[in-house]
């Protein structure tokens, strides 16, 4: 028998059962939408961080207090216990340090930035001139935040080109004022567009004098009642002396914060390459959580397939019995088995990989709106790997059945009532 | 469970000639079904020998049972055994699908008009009436050209004149085609439309007569013994 005539005869059975099948299909659906969703996202997110240090550049380092994993998520804005930096720590770290020719504080926060009846959530960054040349920013209009701006706490503000353009339509926003919370900031000045890189893109930021951003937007305070920083960055003069510069950066935190001999930094410093490092762990990790739910759905989707073609099987004893009457042979029948659970699970792979590629695209333009640029990638590759492993699935889970649908004698499977 | 050898038959030896019209008869548990099955090329005899067309069949392995099954025999079943979710078209189609016979849908339709069932081809077996799910299958049996068509009990799920029709086209295949047919009933009537009928009672023959009519022999054909 020619398989085009399999297919038509599986096609057939599978659209006489639509919803037995649909289904059926449905652990498959979910678990190849959760397949490539996961690859897609991860794909995208790894492609940010290598935005990030190219952005950055290999020779920065990033100094934050505490655990690097606890630092790498962020500390809940309540007392640090772990540790702290503040921007005495900054200060003395740039007095002394030769190897680095640049530091540049910042502390984060989350707000809601209003103008008229507009409004953007997005990161309000508190930093320190610096800030532009690290990150290779350009003004399209106006100015950055000034030496005087820092020491005398100004409420002005510099927008990212994104929140620009959907706070102020027509309007020039540089002399306008916008509200965030109950303060009124001045805009000085808007960020040329920087396009896709990094997780955090400056297009989607805002940024604040580090001493206004301290004292009016973040409530966060050491033990002692000094006001933290979240992080440092610094860049070093040369990519040979990075050792050098740690070594001294290392000295002058641990007698700042009187750490005793033997005891543990409370503060880490990371570079851009333990950075990726870190991250790819925490994404690892992820993926592995998610990915084993995943591999779980489609082993169910799996045997839910083979279930229903037990079933199929079943029922259509006589139907066997008549084909084989008429002359298919045993690999005929198995063949029609076999095709007929492979196209159920392809179909659910099929479905699955849209849905897939749809929940990826509305999360990474969700993550985007939280101002994290994370561009889902779907490649072919995938495309054709979860094409592939749903296929694979329905001739693993159908072969069973399809073989003994196979085995049954003509003569019993003509008497089948 | 233990496994009990029973004998459906023995010591059974007949020859059917081409174009031979043959009842086969007896009560239940006669043995009748196990010698249609032997025939239609769907059991092998324990021991003992059946040629087909000359061919041994009790040596062949179930694919080339499946080949002969596929050539040389048609089937006819007392309960039709149409595939209720196709049309009747494509139910005369099904053996030239296993068969890879070429223009399929042609020849189907060419069996149907045979049996009188044009216009209703695209029909599904629901829709038409026994007698008419009958005649589909016996364009069914028709479609590879077999050496024998086998009809097991045809007219038993027939109303009588469902039936009659039946056995006038099946007299109609004999008569001008020269078709071998094999019709095992327990009816008399049926018997008695055949050239020839054969007698089974507990596995064995026991009776073996010809009508007045008389057949066109020309070579041996079966010989299950």
């Amino acid at each position: 028998m020619r398989y085009v005539e399999i297919f038509r005869v599986a096609l057939r059975a599978l659209i006489t059962h639509r919803l037995r099948s649909a289904l059926t299909m449905l652990g498959i659906i979910i678990g190849l939408a959760a397949v490539i969703c996961l690859v897609s996202l991860g794909r995208g997110v790894q492609a940010s961080i290598q935005g990030e240090i190219e952005s950055m550049g290999a020779n920065v380092l990033a100094v934050q207090p505490g655990d690097p994993m606890m630092a790498f998520f962020g500390p809940s804005d309540t007392t640090i216990s772990t540790g702290f930096l503040t921007l005495e720590d900054t200060q003395a770290i740039a007095d002394k340090v030769s190897a680095v020719d640049l530091v540049c504080p910042a502390v984060t926060t989350f707000n809601r930035i209003n103008f008229g009846s507009e409004s953007s959530a997005s990161f309000v960054v508190g930093t320190t001139p610096e800030y532009v040349e690290l990150r290779n920013l350009s003004l399209a209009d106006g100015v950055f935040i000034t030496r005087q701006d820092l020491d005398g706490r100004r409420d002005v503000i510099v927008l990212g080109s994104r929140i620009a353009e959907s706070l102020f339509d027509e309007t020039d926003p540089v002399g306008e004022f916008v509200k965030i919370g109950r303060y009124k900031f001045k805009v000085v000045g808007v960020l040329g567009s920087v396009g896709a890189r990094g997780m955090l893109n400056e297009d989607d930021m805002a940024l604040a004098p580090i001493t206004t951003v301290q004292s009016r937007l973040s409530m966060r305070r050491t033990t002692g009642g000094e006001r933290v920083v979240d992080e440092v960055w610094l860049r070093v003069v040369d990519e040979s002396r990075m050792d050098e510069a740690r070594e001294e950066i290392t000295d002058i935190l641990r007698q700042r914060h009187r750490i005793a001999d033997g005891e543990d930094n409370d503060f880490v410093i990371m570079s851009m390459e333990q950075i990726t490092e870190t991250v790819a762990q925490v994404t690892g990790m992820l993926t592995l959580f998610l990915g084993s739910i995943a591999a779980i759905s489609l082993l169910v989707g799996g045997i839910g397939i083979m279930n229903i073609m037990l079933v199929s099987v079943r029922e259509r004893t006589r139907e066997i019995g008549i084909r084989r009457a008429v002359g298919a042979k045993r690999r005929d029948i198995l063949m029609q088995f076999l095709t007929e659970a492979a196209l159920l699970s392809l179909s659910g792979g099929a479905i699955g990989l849209l849905a897939g590629w749809g929940l990826s695209m509305g999360l990474s333009r969700v993550l985007s709106s939280q101002a994290m640029l994370v561009q889902a990638v779907v490649g072919l590759d995938i495309v054709l790997l979860a094409l592939s492993v749903s296929i694979g699935i329905g001739l693993f889970f159908g072969i069973y059945p399809a073989a003994r649908a196979a085995r049954l004698d003509p003569i019993e499977a003509l008497r089948y009532e | 469970m233990g496994q009990v050898e029973v004998h459906a038959l023995r010591g059974v030896s007949f020859q059917v000639q081409r174009g031979e019209m043959l009842a086969i008869m007896g009560p239940s548990g006669s043995g009748k079904s196990t010698l249609m099955n032997i025939i239609g090329c769907l059991d092998r005899p324990t021991s003992g020998s059946y040629r087909l067309e000359g061919m041994e069949i009790s040596a062949l392995n179930d694919n080339r049972l499946a080949e002969i099954r596929s050539r040389k025999i048609g089937f006819v079943f007392q309960i039709f055994n149409l595939l209720s979710r196709t049309s009747a078209v494509a139910n005369v189609e099904l053996p030239l699908l296993y068969s890879g016979a070429p223009h399929r849908r042609k020849r189907a339709l060419e069996m149907l008009e045979r049996v009188g069932l044009s216009a209703r081809a695209h029909h599904h077996p629901s829709e038409l009436s026994g007698g008419e799910q009958q005649r589909v299958a016996i364009a069914r049996a028709l479609a590879n050209n077999p050496s024998i068509i086998l009809a097991d009990e045809p007219t038993g799920n027939l109303d009588s004149r469902a039936g009659q029709e039946v056995m006038a086209l099946f007299d109609q295949l004999n008569r001008d085609e020269g078709i071998t047919l094999v019709i095992v009933t327990h009816e008399r009537d049926i018997a008695r439309h055949c050239q020839r009928s054969v007698q089974l009672r507990d596995g064995r023959i026991v009776g073996d007569e010809s009508s007045p009519q008389g057949g066109t022999a020309s070579g041996p054909q079966g010989m299950p013994e």
